[in-house]
């Protein structure tokens, strides 16, 4: 099994209506519920795992409270957001992050965005395909 | 050469410059060499740079022959030190020599201009610079900014991962019968006949024929409790560091600003922007010179300047998390040349300091020339201008205190 | 004089850390009447204790708790700036003549954004209440995902009604093994077994030493019972003397292997027995957050609890040794929320200049006292066995962001010419990685110093100890962010155009970028 939502007895939906929201995750729509971290939407979706480490080793939550930075990931083209503590936003275009060596061809150089001239701007490397393990 | 049978050397520092010192010694054989240091090995200005190799930002004159000396003897040494054993060679592996090649860009035409005729006289002293036009540079260096009047290539420049440069010859050295003392400070000199014959530490007396002052920025105030006060003072230097990113700088790329900031001998902040990656996948982001005494304090003004001077160069930057900055102290000497030879005031004293940012590159050199001085041999480069006695090195010190107050 | 000016003429107390200490401090501070400026990441008060739900998550209204009531009180204080989702990414020390608190450099806007909003508070007094994280020791295939720190599981449940797995092994040490339990049962989560690592012995000894001071802590013993009801009636069995060595599984973690342990927590032979698992929570006591209180220049006290043993050193007023700056909860010694609540009281009064002798503050130093021998008392029953590297293997990753391994480690620490720890970092690069050693820190320096014995001298003049908690830059800042000039320094009067301002408390700015 993997990480799933739950409902508390305290908790009160319905006193505010629970707003849907979509990101994409390296293009795939992901559905979660306003106020969740990006995190939250991912391992709610039953992904455990979004980076990979140098050696090629998959990552995800560790501590889930800012301090590990293993659960970083590329949000809107800004690169090393912390999944954990970024509260997700419907529309949000992410795409995960790898620093494995093979996938020195998958540097992503696209133009313009964060530079004011022709020059490209610097992302995080990305991975080729989604890494992600799906329950 | 003279023989040295027995003769006992105290390298006093353990930085890079030490290290090279100690091992050019131990090797040459006759030599007891002792290593000193106040602290660990290499933790000091030595693990605080970025490990320039450079023969890029030397104009022609004893200095830029220092360096091409010391950028002959990097590769050799460091295949000499590898072929010792298994682990040695995994210590040099450590040491990521990377002959990655300079880029000099200059942002506007006066500086292109004044870039222009500097290339032409390093050329004329034997340096490789070769201009590179819009396209050149662009595919040299695919993120840098389109916005430069010109660039020049020097394909001579390599880097090193310092600390790890240092402990590889300081490794050699101990390989080759040196000892090293760490956590052991020097307090001051025992003379006899006006002849230096021990060095007082917090350990005890090391008895001597020859100590080598090679104590960096704090060579000034230890040459001081050693009798013979030297004029070499700290200069602070910052370094941004960003996370890790997929290749995105390829040489060392830097401003033609840097040249005159490294001339320059102003108190007040100099900042040009300096930039390479690292093989960890950080990109180094310099350099700040201020005098300011041993003052360690972060100054977030200096960072962000740095940081506008490198979005300059590199715009696509912009977005990069920095996650980490870490400042030194460069030993600086009034007129930018390395101190290296005997100290005339106090025989047995010798001195290998003062290199400001170039005691990584020049390390090699400065232990060569060293060597040849200590044995009596015809050294192969001029070591008349880096002698003791000149005017920047004793004039105001000799008097005055040997480092600034902040 | 105008209000304004007289508003100016009132102290300026910048509290960072919005926690039960914070919270604390920065009420403690405006009954003083001082100006305060509350500076948290999070978009809520509460830090990690009071994790709370996104209200449009459905978040429970829980308007009437102590907590809550005090929440409002400061958010809602005329003198009270509250800059939510704001991170202190550094701090600038005066010039060392003029010692006092420094300048406070800070970041306003979504985590990691870019195109922050950059200021620079000027205290008169700076209240430092950070807090602290998970410790967790690395053992085999912790670096497996599906292994949490406990404290994620804990703040999944919190803050976004996750459940991290239906076959859930929770290990480590401590009592805030309990809550974490308690949290997951109660959020339905399968959990297998708690694993206390040392024995029972060693817990109830240190839980009994000088029984006198527990009967000042009636609550903790209470909670403590209720937490074993709990277990108990959900079968869950707590096992003493047991612990996690090993996580084992393809691309997650799969099953775990538990062994018993001795009182130094070496391995019982032979007592190896593999669970299958889909989630695994480890946690090893809490290791403070010190960046801040080292940039700030405090001085640092060791104490003998092993691998994270280091405080910030504070006299009895919580003042440190850097004049105008105060240290409350977590970082001055792990002793839970009330001890942290009274410290905060104590620290934001004292910095905002009220008077040290009022009779009110009578009862907070006792009752801080009492949580200071709560905390001395809680390292006591839960130390961290000398004798746990022996689970490491050589290839056992003990910097996770470089993947630096034991092996590594011990080559390195072989090495006399590289011996120095920051020669060490830069050669095994344990450290070095986007954490800049927050997890790895504290246990590459006790691995290396048990390798190798400590470091010889002490640092050169001018430069700092390679303290693994050292991080100038405090939180990540983005290139473009830094190269900008921040904002007018910033004394702490009110901004109505603000979208922090206390007027409006937990407004969720909609987290888009504004520089894409």
């Amino acid at each position: 099994m993997s990480p799933r939502l739950f409902r508390a007895p305290s908790d009160t939906p319905g006193q505010r209506p629970e707003r849907p929201l979509r990101i994409t995750v390296d293009g795939e729509p992901v559905d979660g519920v306003a106020g969740q971290s990006i995190a939250g939407v991912l391992l709610a979706a039953g992904r455990t795992s979004w980076r990979t480490a140098r050696s090629g080793a998959p990552r995800g939550v560790f501590c889930g409270i800012g301090v590990c930075f293993d659960c970083v990931l590329t949000v809107n083209d800004v690169p090393d957001v912390r999944a954990c503590r970024r509260r997700a936003a419907d529309g949000d275009a992410v795409t995960t992050q790898t620093r494995a060596a093979e996938d020195e061809d998958a540097v992503t150089t696209q133009t313009g965005a964060a530079g004011d001239g022709d020059e490209p701007a610097v992302r995080a490397r990305t991975a080729p395909e989604s890494r992600g393990d799906r329950a | 050469m003279r023989s040295m049978n027995g003769t006992r050397v105290v390298v006093i520092g353990a930085g890079i410059v030490g290290a090279a010192c100690a091992r050019e010694l131990a090797l040459t054989g006759g030599f007891q060499v002792t290593v000193v240091d106040r602290g660990g090995a290499a933790e000091a200005t030595t693990a605080h740079g970025e490990g320039n190799v450079l023969v890029s930002d030397k104009g022609p004159g004893p200095e830029l022959r220092l360096a091409q000396l010391s950028r002959r003897l990097w590769p050799e040494t460091l295949a000499a030190v590898a072929a010792r054993s298994p682990r040695a060679a995994d210590v040099v592996r450590a040491v990521e020599w990377d002959p990655k090649g300079g880029i000099v860009v200059a942002t506007t035409e006066a500086g292109a201009a004044e870039l222009t005729r500097f290339a032409a006289a390093q050329r004329a002293a034997g340096v490789r610079a070769e201009p590179l036009d819009a396209a050149a540079l662009a595919a040299a260096e695919p993120h840098l900014t389109r916005d430069h009047a010109a660039a020049l290539h020097y394909p001579e420049d390599a880097q090193v991962q310092p600390a790890a440069a240092a402990a590889a010859l300081l490794g050699d050295a101990l390989a080759h019968g040196a000892t090293l003392r760490t956590g052991c400070e020097v307090r001051g000199a025992r003379t006899r006949g006006g002849r230096l014959t021990a060095v007082r530490t917090t350990e005890g007396d090391l008895a001597a024929d020859l100590v080598i002052n090679a104590a960096g920025p704090w060579s000034g105030r230890l040459a001081a409790r050693l009798g013979a006060p030297v004029d070499v003072r700290p200069r602070r230097g910052d370094i941004l560091v960003t996370a890790p990113l997929p290749p995105t700088v390829f040489h060392k790329v830097y401003d033609a600003d840097y040249v005159g900031a490294v001339g320059s001998s102003a108190e007040d902040l100099q900042t040009s922007a300096v930039v390479e990656a690292t093989r960890g996948g950080s990109v180094l982001l310099g350099s700040s010179r201020r005098r300011t005494g041993f003052d360690d304090r972060l100054r977030p003004d200096v960072l962000s300047a740095l940081a506008a001077k490198a979005l300059r160069l590199f715009p696509g930057l912009a977005g990069v998390a920095v996650m980490r900055a870490y400042g030194g102290f460069r030993p600086y000497v009034p007129d930018h040349l390395p101190v290296i030879g005997a100290d005339p005031r106090l025989p047995g004293l010798w001195h290998a300091s003062g290199h400001e940012g170039a005691g990584i590159g020049l390390s090699l050199g400065t232990a060569r020339l060293l060597r040849d001085l200590v044995c009596g041999a015809e050294p192969e480069i001029d070591p008349a201008p880096f002698r003791v006695d000149r005017p920047a090195v004793l004039g105001a010190s000799a008097t005055a205190p040997s480092e600034e107050s902040a | 004089m105008t209000a304004a000016s007289r508003e100016d003429a009132r102290r300026h107390v910048v509290v960072v850390g919005a926690g039960p200490a914070g919270l604390a401090a920065a009420a403690a501070a405006l009954a003083a009447g001082a100006r305060v400026t509350l500076v948290d990441a999070a978009e809520r008060p509460g830090g990690q204790y009071h994790r709370t739900l996104a209200e449009e998550f459905g978040g429970p209204h829980d308007g009437g708790s102590p907590f809550a009531r005090l929440r409002r009180r400061v958010l809602g204080h005329p003198r009270c700036t509250w800059r939510a989702e704001t991170s202190v990414w550094a701090l600038e020390r005066p010039d060392p003549e003029q010692p006092g608190p420094p300048l406070v450099h800070t970041l306003t806007g979504p985590a990691d954004g870019n195109g922050r909003r950059r200021r620079v508070l000027t205290p008169d007094a700076l209240v430092l209440a950070p807090g602290a994280h998970d410790r967790v020791l690395p053992f085999p295939g912790w670096d497996l995902p599906g292994v949490y720190a406990a404290g994620a599981a804990q703040a999944l449940v919190k803050g976004e009604r996750l459940v991290i797995g239906d076959a859930v092994l929770l290990a480590g040490t401590g009592p805030f093994l309990l809550p974490v339990a308690a949290s997951l049962l109660a959020a339905g989560a399968g959990l297998r077994e708690v694993l206390e690592a040392n024995p029972a012995a060693t817990v109830a000894r240190g839980w009994a030493r000088r029984p006198w001071e527990l009967t000042a802590q009636p609550g903790k013993a209470a909670e403590l019972a209720r937490y074993a009801t709990l277990l108990a009636r959900h079968r869950v069995p707590y096992r003493t003397g047991r612990t996690v060595i090993e996580a084992r599984g393809e691309g997650r973690v799969e099953e775990a292997v538990t062994a018993r342990l001795r009182p130094d927590w070496s391995v019982v032979p032979g007592t190896e027995r593999t669970v299958a698992v889909d989630a695994l929570c480890v946690g090893h006591g809490f290791s403070p957050q010190l960046e801040l209180p080292l940039a700030a220049g405090c001085t640092l006290l060791r104490t003998p609890a092993g691998p994270a043993g280091e405080f910030v050193a504070v006299d009895g007023d919580q003042l440190t040794s850097v004049p105008g700056v105060y240290a409350a909860g977590e970082i001055t010694g792990i002793a839970g929320a009330p001890a942290a609540r009274t410290e905060g009281a104590l620290a934001g009064w004292l910095a905002a200049g009220g008077e040290p002798a009022a009779p009110a503050l009578r009862r907070v130093r006792r009752n801080r006292d009492r949580g200071r021998a709560f905390a001395a008392r809680l390292a006591a029953a839960h130390p961290v066995g000398a004798a746990w590297p022996g689970w490491l293997r050589s290839e056992t990753v003990i910097c996770r962001c470089e993947e630096t391994d034991y092996g590594a480690l011990c080559r390195a620490a072989a090495d006399e010419a590289g011996a120095a720890p920051r020669v060490t970092k830069l050669a095994t690069r344990a450290g070095l990685g986007p954490c800049q050693a927050r997890i790895c820190g504290p246990i590459v320096a006790e691995l290396t110093t048990r390798l190798r014995g400590a470091p010889p001298g002490g640092p050169a003049e001018g430069l700092p100890s390679a303290a693994p908690h050292r991080r100038p830059l405090a939180q990540p800042i983005r290139l473009g962010e830094l190269a900008r000039t921040p904002d007018a320094p910033d004394t702490g009067t009110t901004d109505p155009s603000d979208p922090t301002d206390p007027s409006h408390p937990s407004e969720p700015t909609d987290s888009k970028e504004s520089t894409a």
